[in-house]
């Protein structure tokens, strides 16, 4: 990992007591959220750079979608809705990261458009440090969009529920994010020529 | 259309998000653009390749899967209270409430028959007692009375010794309530007569009370219960303990 934080999501002495009193049903929450368990750490540990920090986040998550899954509308997508709260509360739960992340993508910088075609070399080197290293040192708002996009192959629309934006604005994002991506590769790729 | 342009579409291309209005534009560009096409082949490699080395980078350990698991299962209410919250309150509540209905209806109903059974027997009491022959067979000796209705009934009963009482047996004649032959013996006290209906109990008088049940219908007493496979009604304009002493009396001489 390129980065290093401190977790504020450590320590957390966590009761469901009361919790699941207001959960409508525990025995459906559990078969709908454990399958998503291994996926949601995943992804937390992408997030917070910090596996114990995942773990806090990941457990903070289920609290919060069992207190809150008798508001959650059977048929509707549990997936979106679930990455929803660990994202809302990854966001809010790490003080000050939520000022570094600009919840409109079209804020960030326009990172210059390239012409190399790194991939197909990484691939054949079969480099996924490498891409690993780009993941992990993109801003988190670009990480976190080309993780639900290409890891969670989530739909744009589903993208658009999790991260609460328009459509347009995750299309615009992803375009921007991936641009970055590739700008990181170039330059990790010059550091393996090298 | 430029290539810059095409190009802005290629992230939706390799997500599978375009358009079919899109895609088909966008394919026959690829068709004739090598430059696009290999832009959106490379896209496509750092699509999959970017899901190949994120997707499980990182695993949970299983201590960590049992720590959530057991917090979530530790403050677990039993079945029954999930199953009530959920399903099973609404379900009950309208099988609560279509029972009621039932119910309600039922006794409405019942209520309804027995008061129509017993305007009946008033009725018959009143139009006995204005009759210049209230009864067919005039006696006041039970032995006499109650032979008289052997082959006019399809059932026989027992009456009361009446020496030692203030009752006096008059007489008796065949009636017909709710379309099924019946016995109806009068009696006298104190110048007041005490008309006593003797019917099947599953013959149409089975809206009547089968356990004893006393009331004032209309200033009359009346008192009916059930016995050994027949139902026994009476009205009086006497007081309901006169009418209760000789109900005593018929219930002692209905026990086998």
């Amino acid at each position: 990992m390129a980065h290093s934080f401190t977790p504020s999501f450590r320590c957390l002495s966590y009761t469901v007591q009361g919790v699941t009193e207001l959960s409508g049903d525990f025995g459906s929450f559990e078969d709908l959220a454990m399958p998503h368990f291994a996926r949601l750490f995943n992804f937390a540990c992408w997030l917070t750079q910090d596996r114990s920090a995942a773990e806090d986040l990941v457990q903070e998550t289920y609290m919060k979608a069992l207190k809150g899954f008798p508001s959650f509308h059977q048929g509707t997508n549990f997936h979106a809705w679930i990455y929803r709260i660990l994202r809302n509360t990854f966001l809010t739960s790490r003080t000050g990261l939520a000022a570094t992340i600009s919840l409109d993508g079209d804020d960030a910088p326009s990172e210059p458009a390239t012409e190399e075609t790194p991939e197909s070399i990484l691939l054949a080197h079969g480099e996924q440090h490498t891409i690993q290293n780009a993941l992990a040192e993109l801003p988190v708002n670009f990480r976190e969009i080309i993780l639900l996009c290409d890891m969670e192959e989530m739909s744009y629309q589903e993208i658009s529920q999790t991260l609460a934006i328009p459509i347009g604005t995750v299309m615009s994002r992803l375009s921007r994010a991936r641009k970055a991506m590739r700008t990181l590769l170039t330059a990790g790729m010059e550091g393996i020529s090298q | 259309m430029n290539c810059e342009l095409w190009r802005d579409q290629l992230d939706a291309y390799v997500d599978d998000s375009c358009t079919p209005e899109q895609l088909d534009g966008l394919e026959e560009h690829l068709r004739i653009c090598a430059s696009c096409a290999a832009e959106a082949l490379a896209r496509l490699q750092l699509k999959r390749a970017t899901r190949a080395a994120a997707a499980a980078r990182f695993v949970p350990s299983p201590e960590f899967r049992l720590r959530i698991e057991e917090t979530l299962r530790k403050d677990r209410k039993p079945a029954w209270r999930s199953a009530l919250r959920s399903a099973w309150i609404p379900a009950l509540g309208a099988a609560f409430l279509l029972a009621l209905i039932v119910v309600s209806t039922s006794l409405f109903t019942r209520h309804t028959a027995r008061e129509q059974a017993v305007a009946e027997l008033l009725d018959l009491h009143v139009a006995t007692l204005a009759s210049a022959n209230p009864v067919d067979v005039v006696s006041t000796d039970r032995h006499t009375v109650k032979p008289w209705f052997q082959g006019k009934l399809p059932f026989t009963f027992n009456l009361p010794e009446l020496q030692d009482s203030p009752f006096k047996l008059l007489g008796g004649k065949l009636i017909y309530f709710k379309h099924n032959p019946g016995a109806q013996l009068l009696f006298e006290v104190r110048k007041h007569q005490i008309s006593v209906f003797i019917m099947q109990s599953q013959s149409g008088s089975d809206s009547l009370p089968a356990t004893v049940t006393t009331s004032s219908e209309k200033g009359f007493s009346v008192e009916m219960w059930d016995q050994a496979g027949l139902r026994y009604a009476l009205i009086s304009d006497t007081n309901a303990a006169d009418v209760h002493a000789l109900a005593d009396l018929l219930r002692a001489a209905g026990h086998p």
